[in-house]
């Protein structure tokens, strides 16, 4: 997104910083210079009151089980997550994977007890990847960005939850100009077929 | 008159940041934060993960420390490289590393959970792993470079009175270097306290097992700052503590190594 940006804007630069979104929103309120924000869901952005008027959601995505590369638990459903010996890992509830991976095991009526609460969605990817953990729950995008280093388990619509994605042009910016600019190249048809192609779904 | 500045800028450099934090504290809230699950149970595996870690630290660190100082062999450079590396190492990439080797699937760990069913990541035992990793080099460290001052010939003339060479360790050097020593052991416990990034990465993040005090704090950050600003609190309190403490007593007496040198 930020390449085709800056392609389509000559001379502008534009600076990436990713973390949790929680963790971005604490950077924020102390002073981070943003003049753009995205989180991955809505709380987290209304931490951030009234820096963040006029938040429009500009994708959503979805959540899916992940696994080692070949799923040699064999797990097929989110019930399997609960079988005794198997190593689960979440994110902690400060993070909005946390809380929407809670709301599907809580919608399927699974009770898991996870054996870590990660500070971000990487890290899950990456323990399940090197084998470390069985399996977590994160946002179908990071299956798809991990490749064929690990397996995807689906979670059915039914009981799965929409993440919505919100972003803003940041109250205390100071590139109101640019930080608008960018905002609506990602609200645009050209930002939305970029975030279609990389596996998120329309606002 | 300059080192007088500069020195009064170096404090400055270590006050300000807790005059920050003292001024931010919410007072009120103290009682209500420490008296919290999260706290007490932070607090207590921090405080049990690192005391073991600076007893096993002290037990593989002061043999090598030794070794390093006093013994001449080939590779010994690499030795000691290595024992000082993890401390040039970013803690994540040491967090990695231990996955590596020590994971379910690493070098040493698959064999740790076939022959033994021990299995390091995700629980206590590897939190303390973790803060041995980071914390032994500081050790180390210290006790080699007071050793190299001691003069191996007290111990020589130790020895050609009769003394065996434990005895000679025993009662002739470890005497001069136990400031060293607990100034070591301080300094890997004080290490293994701050640790964070190598513990959230292998040992992952679970309160009452894996989740020490740093780590809650952290993710107090993102949802109650307050409650953050009280674990803070309590970290410096007990390092500050301790510190003092320690200093005071063991580490004010200098011994002049000549004075050591008494006949059994």
């Amino acid at each position: 997104m930020a390449s085709r940006y800056e392609e389509a804007h000559a001379g502008v630069e534009v600076i990436l910083n990713f973390a949790a979104s929680s963790e971005l929103v604490t950077q924020i309120d102390n002073g981070a210079p943003a003049d753009v924000f995205a989180s991955a869901d809505e709380q987290t952005m209304n931490r951030l009151a009234d820096d963040a008027v006029g938040a429009r959601v500009f994708a959503t995505n979805r959540l899916q089980i992940v696994v080692e590369a070949g799923n040699p638990e064999n797990i097929r459903t989110l019930t399997d997550l609960a079988r005794p010996g198997l190593l689960y890992i979440t994110a902690a509830p400060e993070v909005p994977v946390g809380r929407y991976a809670a709301r599907v095991l809580a919608a399927a009526g699974v009770e898991v007890t996870p054996r870590s609460l990660e500070a971000n969605v990487k890290s899950i990817v990456s323990k399940v990847l090197l084998g470390e953990a069985d399996a977590g729950i994160v946002y179908v995008t990071d299956v798809r960005a991990a490749g064929d280093r690990v397996t995807g388990v689906a979670i059915p619509d039914s009981l799965n939850v929409e993440a919505r994605y919100p972003i803003v042009a940041l109250g205390g910016s100071s590139n109101p100009v640019g930080a608008d600019d960018f905002v609506s190249f990602v609200l645009s048809a050209t930002g939305r077929q970029v975030l279609l192609d990389f596996g998120f779904g329309a606002p | 008159m300059l080192a007088i500045v500069l020195a009064t800028l170096a404090v400055a450099v270590f006050a300000l940041p807790f005059l920050g934090l003292l001024w931010r504290m919410p007072w009120s809230r103290v009682g209500e934060v420490l008296g919290s699950a999260v706290a007490r149970d932070a607090l207590w595996v921090s405080l049990q993960t690192s005391v073991i870690a600076a007893a096993v630290s002290l037990l593989l660190g002061l043999p090598l420390a030794w070794v390093l100082a006093r013994a001449n062999f080939p590779g010994r450079s690499i030795v000691r490289a290595l024992s000082t590396l993890s401390m040039v190492l970013p803690p994540v990439v040491g967090g990695v590393a231990l996955f590596f080797s020590f994971g379910r699937r690493g070098l040493f760990g698959q064999y740790l959970d076939d022959w033994f069913g021990i299995r390091l990541p995700f629980t206590t035992a590897g939190v303390v792993v973790a803060q041995i990793f980071v914390a032994m080099p500081f050790l180390v460290l210290t006790i080699e470079a007071a050793l190299h001052q001691v003069e191996e010939r007290f111990d020589d003339a130790a020895r050609t009175l009769g003394a065996t060479r434990w005895y000679a360790f025993r009662r002739v050097t470890l005497p001069t270097v136990r400031p060293a020593i607990i100034a070591g052991v301080v300094l890997a416990w004080a290490r293994a306290l701050g640790e964070f990034g190598a513990t959230i990465t292998f040992a992952g993040n679970y309160q009452g097992r894996t989740q020490t005090l740093p780590l809650a704090t952290y993710l107090a950050l993102e949802s109650d700052p307050d409650a953050a600003l009280v674990l803070s609190l309590v970290l410096i309190a007990v390092s500050f503590a301790v510190l003092v403490g320690l200093r005071d007593r063991w580490l004010g007496s200098r011994r002049v190594p000549g004075r050591a040198v008494v006949a059994a």
